[in-house]
């Protein structure tokens, strides 16, 4: 067992040495299913061949597999009133921010110059600033070399929807098998409030005229992707008392027309940012809001939950972004692509994670049938592989998860600022944290000092690295059997 | 007569390049730049000018003689 973990923890780079001599806890083959990777149990079986690797439309996935961007298409048929396009902040986290847009060539190299160095990498996408099916050309210049280079790499690209239709065809024979598009409404009068205007079929149009086609062409696309079989993912920007209960109807609509996910994610306003509702004093939602209205929609298309609202140039697993590290002039001019750490991580990956899964169904299992009507929400520092394996000062966000007689349940990931920077703790830093971790009832994490601890429980907040390394779900299972006296799994070494 | 971008304005997503119908944009240096000899205004292709009605920045693309 501890020779898988020190190759899946030896082929990401954040680790070290302490962590490779930590053997893995596991699920291991005391479990029923050992050998045969299984899935997660809302998903069916075509979908999961597809989504397995994807982080973005698999949170199972997220855990193992890493994204990156490229911005080779900047150029843009829509206004959107929460979009800047002139604003540009490499310190800034908020999608169609980019430090640098690529040709297809300098995207190429790029590309392979993160495979070559992230075993994580397995989905491209192109998610702006721009359009990639309105500046189709260099998108599809971009998909086609990256495809014939590294032809397991998954692509998967970002739109508005307005020149969809008209490339789905392109789109299928590329083979990508994953789109998002953003949809904030499906009434033209709410569309109006959200886009200035749009460009569409040579001319410019504004108003609800131009809502109402956007909206058409939305639905047109969708439909399309649906009966060619491409995953689609629907993005809607909650913004209070514009389209934020609209959102309940956008979600029945896009469901009935066979969108695989709905991601709901916070309107980004800060003033800074010289957006025209950042101007305006058009608030985002609050995150007990945002909270709200995702547990509305339960039940309808299926949520995504677990979306960092990345950089749309970022590299690397959902919750890090390590895309400075790979800016053009740190890219060689020549480059060739050497596929074996990918190789070699998939396999430890696909051994490690049915593991994982089964694991995960046993815990969520032995929580239902509890039966019990307490609930607990518990904050997990984790660097990925599905375990709690980062220090509570070296985590920039903490994964929240529910659990209750519904089952354990991933809910939202909370940023923080690192507590522990170069060795120390500061004492406003860990005032930060605490406000971030309002509400948590435990926290998990592989290791945690004295002092920093203490001060957690004098706020009323257990936190404990006695889970350290262990699978999350295993570990909340085993707290919610000792909180509410639950009969617990069998011992697993 | 032909248009004109305001370089210092421009994001240069390029949008203005494709939706030309004389070729008269291209990016040079640092800038997106219209070739007055090939600017048409688009007259006899589009009732607006292609250019100026795809460009996100207001008062970025602009006739010549302002």
């Amino acid at each position: 067992m501890s020779a898988r973990m020190t190759a899946l923890e030896s082929l990401t780079r954040t680790t070290s040495l302490d962590q490779l001599q930590t053997p893995a806890k596991s699920g291991g083959c005391a479990s029923s299913s050992c050998g045969s990777p299984s899935q997660p149990n809302d998903v069916n079986s075509a979908a999961w061949e597809k989504i397995k690797d994807h982080p973005c439309y698999s949170e199972e996935a997220h855990h193992y597999f890493a994204r990156m961007h490229v911005a080779v298409a900047p150029a843009c048929n829509i206004q959107c009133h929460y979009c800047n396009r002139k604003f540009d902040c490499a310190n800034e986290s908020r999608p169609g921010v980019v430090s640098e847009k690529l040709t297809p060539d300098q995207a190429l190299r790029k590309v392979i110059a993160v495979a070559n160095e992230v075993p994580q990498l397995s989905v491209l996408g192109i998610a702006g600033p721009g359009d990639a099916c309105y500046d189709w050309r260099k998108t599809k210049a971009t998909c086609e070399r990256v495809a014939k280079e590294i032809p397991d790499i998954k692509l998967c690209i970002s739109t508005n929807g307005l020149a969809l239709a008209e490339h789905v065809d392109e789109l299928a024979e590329m083979n990508v098998d994953h789109v998002t598009i953003t949809i904030n409404m499906i009434d033209p009068e709410i569309g109006a409030k959200i886009y200035p205007w749009i460009f569409h079929d040579h001319r410019r149009y504004t108003g609800i005229e131009a809502a109402r086609i956007l909206h058409k062409r939305q639905m047109l696309g969708l439909e399309m992707l649906t009966e060619r079989g491409i995953l689609t993912k629907i993005n809607s920007v909650m913004i209070p008392g514009v389209n934020d209960e609209h959102l309940i109807e956008v979600n029945k609509w896009v469901k009935e027309r066979g969108a695989f996910l709905h991601n709901v994610m916070p309107l980004i306003s800060d003033p800074a940012h010289g957006t025209h509702y950042g101007l305006t004093g058009q608030r985002g939602p609050r995150a007990i809001e945002l909270k709200a209205l995702r547990n509305r929609l339960e039940g309808g298309a299926k949520l995504m939950r677990h979306c960092r609202q990345c950089r749309a140039d970022a590299v690397g697993l959902l919750g890090e972004d390590r895309g400075q590290e790979f800016t053009l002039d740190q890219v060689p001019g020549e480059i060739t692509y050497d596929a074996s750490k990918r190789e070699t991580y998939r396999d430890v990956v696909a051994r490690e994670r049915g593991d994982y899964i089964t694991a995960k169904n046993d815990a969520i299992g032995m929580i239902k049938d509890a039966g019990s009507g307490g609930s607990l929400l518990v904050a997990v520092a984790t660097k990925g592989g599905g375990r709690i394996n980062e220090h509570f000062g070296h985590a920039k966000e903490f994964q929240v998860y529910e659990a209750s007689a519904m089952g354990i349940k991933f809910v939202e990931h909370r940023k923080v600022e690192q507590y522990c920077l170069g060795g120390w703790g500061e004492e406003t830093t860990l005032e930060r944290v605490l406000a971030v971790l309002e509400g948590i009832d435990i926290l998990l994490c592989a290791k945690i000092g004295d002092c920093p601890k203490h001060q957690l429980t004098e706020a009323g907040l257990r936190a404990t690295d006695a889970f350290g390394y262990d699978y999350i779900e295993t570990a909340i299972s085993t707290l919610y059997a000792a909180e509410f006296g639950a009969e617990p799994l069998p011992t697993r070494a | 007569m032909s248009f004109r971008i305001i370089a210092s304005q421009c994001t240069q997503c390029g949008a203005c390049e494709f939706e030309c119908p004389s070729g008269a944009i291209k990016f040079k240096g640092e800038a997106y730049v219209i070739d007055p000899d090939k600017c048409t205004e688009c007259k006899g292709a589009f009732e607006l000018q292609q250019c100026a009605s795809v460009c996100p920045v207001p008062e970025t693309c602009v006739p010549a003689e302002l």
